[in-house]
């Protein structure tokens, strides 16, 4: 295992030595941020004159905010006027064959059993014609158009769809909703909306899709899911495979509007680059999540795997506005070396017999503090409504921290709140168990802390479900004995 | 407004110190007095004052009621009449503060073993200059609280009681702070415990009053030794237009063992902030907390728990009963530090919603920084079991009456945590009659 981890640690330093990720910024404009670039963002978009001035609003509204401090994490002060707010698809080396790359990455692939033509996508391979991203995509696209359901780039149903943008753009997370938020509205740089009409069920998983279709979404996406009466959908954002980007600031928005009886089931595998075990480098991934219930018996359900970043800062939320309604939260949180995360959700009840289960799971390793902060309120119509909340952490080394931050508020007298948490470290008795069975302590440590999360695992797509499982082994490395 | 009422009290504050004092304790005054003006009252915007909004209730200034009555006031019936209605047991010893001044007249004091002191702050201001002196100015931060740097700024009389190593003091000391006449008065009462190596004791506060309006800013310091043990309980039975605030600040040593027991009745708003610092190894602290909130009645309960130091075990159990238009919140906090390996936290808050109007919000809190450990919180809001009414309306009991009985089963699981029979006796009775229950159900 030792020199595995050495090998890993050589992984992580070679990839910057070599500059792997270089790439030839062809279309970028200079550092800053002014009105003056919300309109380029804008024009070079050819964005019509509703959205520039929705961007402008939320610009002039960004400078009226303060960053926020209240949460649990400890990072330098960042310039905002140091970032660049637009630089076009990247162009990054094209490489002819896998031969070509970096056969360390190629194992981490391996590890986390990548297919091959996603291994090269990612790798930044060119793609052959048969397995040609471009036409896989549009397979897909045919296949979804067959039942009505809307599917594009964000920049592409501006154009395509305007009145359903202009509808429900900001209708659950309004420019003026918080600093990252407003900053997101104002310079978005692209990401993807998502419509299903009334009463189709989604024919597949918006995954392997949306895998490759977001390569090279800038550091502000912008993701939009309506799911019409009795629709249904299941999402899949993010990427399982380590991705490396230079961006230190992500900011995305991610709003989902379900109506009567629609169901909308959103996924997240997060592995951004962490920084190195020195918490050097890393990214700060702040952003803003929330889900309107709109209609009745309506579901949302986000789910969460989160294992990369130097600083995550989310708080997937659900509105649950019709009766009926179900929320839903899992998530599994891992922070080793020097990551900090600061992450849960909140629940609004509003109407009545409203349902939501909130479970998250938190692992703090190495130097690494996870929180929880979540809210749960029951508003005065909230009849009926109930929450059964869990979150547990699990602690790996005596460096590190697990907090839990709450908040319930109740005004109605038939809601019922309960929650529960706890915080423990890997059992020395089950680490003893295992090993006395011949697993080494690292294969005991990753079997406890799979157990620990399984149950957030369940509810992942499949194959998504078994990534995750070896992409959370894979950050716990080296973080044993 | 919040300006003009920074101004007041700093009139009253240079009213105040006119007053002949050592000047150690004129400095402190004034550092606190400072810090009260820097701060300012708390607003909603800071965070742990978000549920809580003071500002209608302080909005018009209150009168320190030394400036405006004699020292020494003439006992009237009213006040034997309150003294009456605290008594708990007339074999306790009782001192007896009439808006924050010690009152000899009403107090009771029984003889002490050799060592032990019972007795009120100012004097022993004058006596021990040198002793009190440290523990009033150390171990309290009055940089970050406005009420604790008020208190500061006016610290004037309270309680003293001073038990030396090893001794097992027999009678439980009652505290009674009473608040009366008929001006808008404000009193604060600074009281300073401090228990020796392997003494216990046991401490009970009661605040009440007969005026309207009032407000009651009390701060009391605990000390304890290694291995000492006490028992605090707080009685919270203030008039209903009264401001209470208070804070506890604990500092346990090596094997200490702490145990709170707080019942807040009164006040139009009461605050209650309890910060036990667990510096050693081997402490055992408990928490126990009920709060009955009605009409609109507004109650905070904070508690603040530092495990510093290996083994420590803590135990937490508070309950709300909120009925009419009140409001709860609770705000519980657990640190475990790096060093406090093999901590044992438990924390339990549970509420009962009984009014439609009625609303608690409820914020634990866990920090922790060390891997050994085992800490688990668990909250609850709801109104009362079906299961359990439908159990007891299908043997013949009406609803009315089930209803009764399972809020007064749900407060009595903390009130059966205190030791002291009349203590307990007297909650209990408060219990019963509050909920028309006879004695017979026991």
């Amino acid at each position: 295992m030792t020199s595995e981890n050495a090998m890993l640690e050589e992984f992580a330093q070679r990839e910057y030595e070599h500059g792997f990720v270089t790439d030839i910024e062809a279309d970028a404009i200079a550092p800053g941020l002014s009105e003056d670039v919300v309109r380029l963002i804008s024009s070079k978009k050819n964005e019509p004159e509703w959205l520039l001035e929705w961007r402008l609003k939320a610009y002039r509204h960004w400078l009226t905010l303060e960053e926020p401090n209240w949460h649990n994490v400890k990072y330098p002060p960042i310039d905002y006027q140091a970032s660049v707010y637009y630089s076009a698809p990247k162009e990054k080396p094209k490489l002819s064959s896998l031969d070509e790359v970096d056969p360390v990455l190629l194992e981490t692939y391996e590890k986390l059993g990548i297919p091959l033509q996603e291994q090269k996508v990612l790798a930044n391979v060119a793609v052959d014609a048969v397995f040609d991203s471009v036409s896989i995509a549009t397979t897909y696209r045919e296949t979804l158009e067959k039942h009505g359901v809307i599917f594009r780039p964000f920049s592409e149903a501006v154009h395509e769809h305007p009145e359903l943008v202009k509808k429900y753009l900001g209708s659950v997370i309004p420019y003026s909703d918080n600093f990252y938020a407003s900053l997101n509205s104002a310079v978005f740089s692209d990401g993807s909306f998502c419509f299903i009409p009334k009463g189709v069920r989604c024919p597949m998983e918006l995954s392997t899709y949306f895998r490759i279709n977001a390569q090279n979404t800038g550091q502000f996406e912008r993701t939009l899911i309506i799911a019409e009466e009795g629709a249904h959908v299941s999402y899949l954002e993010g990427c399982t495979a380590p991705k490396r980007d230079e961006h230190q600031l992500h900011a995305a928005v991610v709003e989902l509007v379900a109506m009567d009886d629609a169901e909308i089931k959103y996924s997240t595998v997060q592995n951004w680059y962490p920084g190195d075990a020195e918490g050097v480098g890393g990214i700060y991934n702040f952003v803003t999540k929330r889900g309107a219930c709109r209609g009745k018996n309506s579901k949302i359900s986000w789910t969460q795997v989160e294992t990369g970043s130097a600083i995550t800062w989310k708080y997937p939320s659900v509105i649950l506005q019709g009766d009926n309604s179900v929320g839903e939260f899992y998530s599994v949180a891992v922070t080793a070396n020097h990551q900090q995360a600061d992450t849960g959700t909140k629940m609004i009840h509003i109407g009545k017999n409203t349902k939501s289960t909130i479970i998250s799971k938190g692992i703090s390793a190495g130097v690494g503090q996870n929180s929880y902060r979540g809210e749960v309120k029951m508003m005065k119509g909230a009849t009926n409504a109930r929450n059964f909340s869990q979150c547990d952490s699990l602690l790996i080394g005596d460096r590190c921290g697990a907090h839990t931050f709450p908040y319930i508020e109740v005004r109605n007298t038939t809601a019922k709140v309960e929650h529960e948490a706890s915080t423990s470290k890997v059992g020395e008795d089950q680490i003893y168990y295992l090993r006395q069975r011949g697993l080494s302590t690292e294969d005991a440590v990753n079997m406890i802390v799979n157990g620990f999360c399984k149950e957030v695992y369940d509810l992942l797509p499949m194959e998504f479900a078994l990534e995750a499982r070896k992409l959370l082994s894979v950050s716990l490395e080296g973080s044993v004995g | 407004m919040i300006a003009t009422e920074i101004e007041t009290y700093r009139e009253q504050h240079a009213a105040f110190q006119r007053k002949s004092s050592p000047e150690w304790l004129v400095e402190l005054r004034q550092q606190g007095l400072d810090a009260f003006t820097r701060l300012g009252l708390p607003t909603k915007r800071l965070e742990d004052w978000r549920f809580t909004n003071v500002s209608p209730l302080t909005a018009n200034p209150y009168e320190l009621s030394s400036l405006t009555s004699p020292d020494n006031e003439i006992v009237g019936d009213e006040i034997n009449a309150l003294v009456q209605q605290a008594t708990l047991d007339e074999s306790y010893h009782r001192l007896v503060f009439i808006n924050g001044r010690y009152c000899e007249e009403s107090s009771r004091l029984h003889d002490v073993s050799s060592g032990v002191i019972i007795d009120n702050l100012a004097s022993v201001i004058r006596s021990r200059a040198n002793e009190v002196r440290d523990q009033l100015s150390g171990g309290l931060d009055f940089d970050e609280s406005a009420f604790a740097a008020l208190n500061t700024a006016f610290i004037d009389d309270g309680a003293f009681i001073d038990i030396p190593d090893g001794v097992a003091s027999d009678r439980p000391v009652h505290l009674v702070f009473l608040s009366t006449g008929s001006s808008r008065t404000v009193s604060h009462p600074r009281n300073l415990i401090r228990l020796g190596k392997g003494s216990t004791a046991n401490v009970i506060e009661s605040y009440l009053g007969n005026g309207d309006v009032y407000f009651t800013n009390s701060i009391t310091q605990i000390t304890l030794d290694e291995s000492a043990e006490l028992d605090h309980h707080k009685l919270q039975h203030e008039q209903i237009g009264a401001l209470h605030i208070a804070m506890t600040r604990v500092d346990q040593r090596t094997s200490s063992h702490f145990r709170s027991h707080y019942f807040s009745f009164g006040g139009s708003l009461a605050r209650n902030e309890l910060d036990c610092v667990l510096d050693g190894e081997r402490i055992e602290t408990t928490l126990n907390g009920l709060y009955m909130p009605k009409g609109d009645q507004l109650m905070d309960c904070r508690t603040r728990i530092d495990h510093a130091k290996p083994n420590g075990n803590s135990h937490e159990l508070y309950k709300g009963i909120l009925d009419d238009k009140s409001k709860g919140v609770f705000n519980g906090k657990i640190f475990v530090r790096q060093d406090a390996q093999k901590t044992d936290a438990k924390q339990s808050n549970q509420a009962l919603l009984l009014s439609d109007d009625a609303s608690v919000n409820t914020k634990p809190q866990l920090e922790i920084y060390a891997d050994d450990v085992r800490c688990t919180h668990g909250a609850t809001i709801g109104e009362l079991e079906e299961d359990a009414l439908y159990y007891l309306r299908s043997r013949g009991i009406p609803i009315d009456f089930a209803r009764k009985l399972l809020i007064f089963a749900f407060a009595n699981d903390v009130v059966q945590g205190v030791e002291l029979a009349a203590v307990r006796r007297h909650l209990e009775s408060l219990l019963l009659s509050g909920h028309e229950l006879s004695e017979d159900i026991l």
